[in-house]
């Protein structure tokens, strides 16, 4: 997993709320069997005027020049900025594929639904809970051109060009894995003998489900 | 074993207690999971994240494996048509066949969507934890199971070890008190709860159902119910076990025998939450105001009455859900203010994970009995959830029912749910669902959604527009 430790970047605000997963890519992508190559199609629908598939190639379609992402101010944007109840819907980890291969290392939101949050740490993309009033900040001070954020995870702060530091929660061991690059089946499978112990246990207790 | 000896324990707690591997601070854990049901389109990087690191199933047994996104729902003599799908159900053929999973493959009876065959078979059972890289696992959480969504790392992370780390979550209950009026069903229930505490309501909590009318409720119900807790952000729903749960399972393919079953039910019956127990958040509602639910957004809590009007965003306050609801309302093609029974419909789907079960096909299969489709509406489809489901509605003389009436009666999978097979809506296309999720594009790139009730989907493929099914 690509590690995270400090990440400065371009931010692109999407003021909307519960961006769901069929907005983030839809699904015609997810019969792709691959785990990169999702970026082209990332907000897909909105992203371009005419539909889209697998064996489209993007650079034949038509953007949409209102949609945020292909506005070149927001060019080589790394961080997103969302509204509540980012990433509702499917549990398809496609999602954080698609934002991470597009470029963006994390997405600052009020709020996440729970898959996509879950989903986010396994590929090295950072999901930020900060408040909603804290959110509001980050929104109006981006109308500015060329605004970037620092998002510090060891010191679990986000920084303006201000100056001001927002804090935000994160749970140790998913922390040590993203700052470490960690592979976490790796990690689970260095404690087998539990695993195994559990399973004797159970065994006993509950024949049925082993048999 | 965990027989609720410690007083106060929610059911969320006897399953959690009873599965943690290893505490790992702060709330997480190495959890065991029991079972874990596989699908075509978030497993193939799962598995090739197995093979390149050289690794194997930890207990092959504890999977089941079905292609239902992908599969095509016409005749499947000639397979796939598509090259794309064909790919991805070849890939999950391959993967179990080279790894010793059981596999219901497209060919055989027992194949449908996860969510219809994990149950059916028995392959579910109170008291397991069971996995599925689908966020509509929480269908299971029917049976008294703890049942979630994972990505396809935690799929990978589930083959491999047998487990998952896991945080805690919040615990809430949703009581629905009083009986529902006749005519209204799970699908009203839950699309009531969602339009009550919103899609984000359930976020990072685990919401038990309770209450006497979901105790009245059959399991294809409870299913229903389950299913879309995940629409109102929960991370799973649970409905305690009775004896509707234990007749249910009994005797099913996967279910336990003789001692083992004896053992079973014994553990199975103390699998509710205490009296007394604590939950983070409480919320009542009442069965009897319950009325026949209607869509009228892009989001499962933009939903209103059947008696109801489209809303009018002039008279929200807050400028997020005001812009929310505008966005939603050009997108559905509607104006504010405009009766639910108005609207007319192009398409109709009678299907998904959350209402293609046998009792599902027969509620739709009474309104339509005798009568024709209105000749505005363009397409009916009815796609059982199963093959299984399909012979017994066929052996009810279902299947004849919908034909004549102008429906078309289709071989099992997710189909329109969210159209990864050939069946979608073209753009502008309006459809009566009895699926899950009314996002933009969900069931077609243009294609609006209106999700409904087996019964409220029928009656409007007969009538060419919404009905209410109390008073038509
Ligand atoms: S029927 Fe729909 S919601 Fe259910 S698993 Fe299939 S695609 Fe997902």
């Amino acid at each position: 997993m690509q590690a995270f430790t400090v990440v400065e970047g371009l931010v692109a605000p999407l003021d909307r709320a519960n961006v769901d997963t069929d907005a983030i890519i839809p699904k015609q992508y997810l019969k792709s069997i691959k785990r990169s190559g999702f970026g082209p199609f990332l907000f897909d629908d909105w992203r371009y005027l005419d539909p889209g598939d697998l064996d489209i190639d993007p650079a034949t379609r038509r953007p949409n020049p209102e949609f945020l992402l292909n506005q070149p101010r927001y060019r080589g944007a790394s961080v997103l900025l969302a509204r509540e109840n980012f990433g509702c819907g499917s549990s398809r980890e496609h999602a954080v594929w698609a934002l991470s291969d597009y470029g963006f290392r994390a997405v600052i939101a009020p709020g996440f639904a729970d898959i996509f949050f879950n989903n986010s740490f396994k590929t090295g993309f950072l999901p930020i809970v900060l408040k909603p009033e804290q959110v509001d900040t980050l929104f109006r001070e981006a109308r500015e051109e060329g605004y970037r954020l620092t998002v510090d995870l060891p010191a679990q702060t986000v920084r303006t060009p201000g100056g001001q530091g927002f804090g935000f929660d994160i749970d140790p061991f998913r922390k040590d894995c993203l700052v470490r690059g960690l592979d976490e089946i790796g990690l689970t499978l260095q404690q087998a003998g539990t695993i195994r112990a559990y399973e004797t246990r159970r065994r006993q207790e509950a024949p049925w489900l082993f048999a | 074993m965990s027989t609720g000896k410690t007083p106060g324990r929610t059911l969320y707690d006897k399953l959690w207690q009873s599965h943690v591997v290893a505490e790992m601070g702060d709330g997480a854990a190495l959890l065991y999971i029991d079972r874990h049901l596989v699908h075509e389109v978030t497993s193939p990087q799962a598995f090739d994240g197995l093979r390149l690191n050289g690794r194997k199933p930890w207990r092959l047994a504890a999977n089941l494996a079905v292609a239902d996104h992908n599969v095509p729902t016409t005749d499947r003599s000639q397979g796939i048509a598509d090259p794309i799908s064909r790919t991805q159900v070849d890939a999950l053929d391959a993967n179990c066949a080279e790894y010793g999973i059981t596999e219901f493959r497209m060919s055989d009876p027992r194949q449908g969507i996860v969510h219809v065959i994990g149950p059916e078979q028995g392959a579910t059972l109170p008291g397991m934890t069971v996995v599925c890289g689908d966020s509509h696992t929480s269908t299971h959480g029917a049976f008294g199971a703890l049942a979630f969504g994972i990505g396809t790392s935690e799929v990978e992370h589930a083959l491999a070890t047998q487990t998952l780390v896991q945080k805690k979550t919040r615990s809430m209950r949703v009581t629905v008190r009083g009986r529902v009026a006749p005519g209204i069903t799970a699908k009203d229930i839950v699309l009531a709860v969602i339009g009550r505490i919103g899609t984000a309501g359930g976020n990072g909590s685990t919401i038990e159902f309770a209450g006497e009318a979901i105790a009245a409720l059959s399991m294809e119900g409870r299913m229903t119910v389950c299913n879309m807790a995940i629409e109102a952000g929960a991370r799973a729903g649970l409905i305690a076990v009775d004896q509707t749960t234990i007749d249910y399972v009994k005797g099913r393919p996967f279910a336990p025998r003789g001692t083992h079953w004896d053992q079973a039910v014994a553990w199975w019956n103390t699998l509710h939450s205490d009296a007394g127990a604590q939950f983070d958040r409480e919320v009542l509602i009442e069965a009897a105001e319950i009325k026949p639910q209607v869509t009228w957004g892009t989001s499962p809590e933009m939903v209103v009455a059947v008696d109801g009007r489209v809303p009018d965003p002039a008279q929200e306050a807050d400028a997020t859900r005001r812009q929310g609801m505008e966005r939603a309302l050009h997108y559905m093609g509607l104006s504010p203010n405009t009766p639910i029974q108005e609207i007319r419909i192009d398409k109709v789907f009678i299907g998904s994970c959350t209402n293609s079960r046998i009792e599902d096909l027969r509620a739709a299969a009474k309104l339509v009995g005798g009568k024709r489709i209105a000749a505005s509406v363009k397409l009916a489809l009815v796609v059982p959830g199963s093959g299984l489901v399909k012979q017994q509605a066929e052996r009810e003389g279902l299947d004849r029912v919908f034909r004549e009436a102008g429906f078309e009666w289709r071989e099992p999978g997710c189909s329109m749910c969210l159209g990864m097979n050939a069946d979608r809506l073209s753009p502008g296309e309006r459809c009566a669902s009895t699926s899950n999720r009314n996002f933009e594009g969900r069931q077609g790139q243009g294609g609006r959604t209106h999700l409904v009730s087996p019964a409220m989907a029928a009656a409007a493929a007969i009538a060419g527009h919404f009905v209410d099914i109390r008073t038509s």
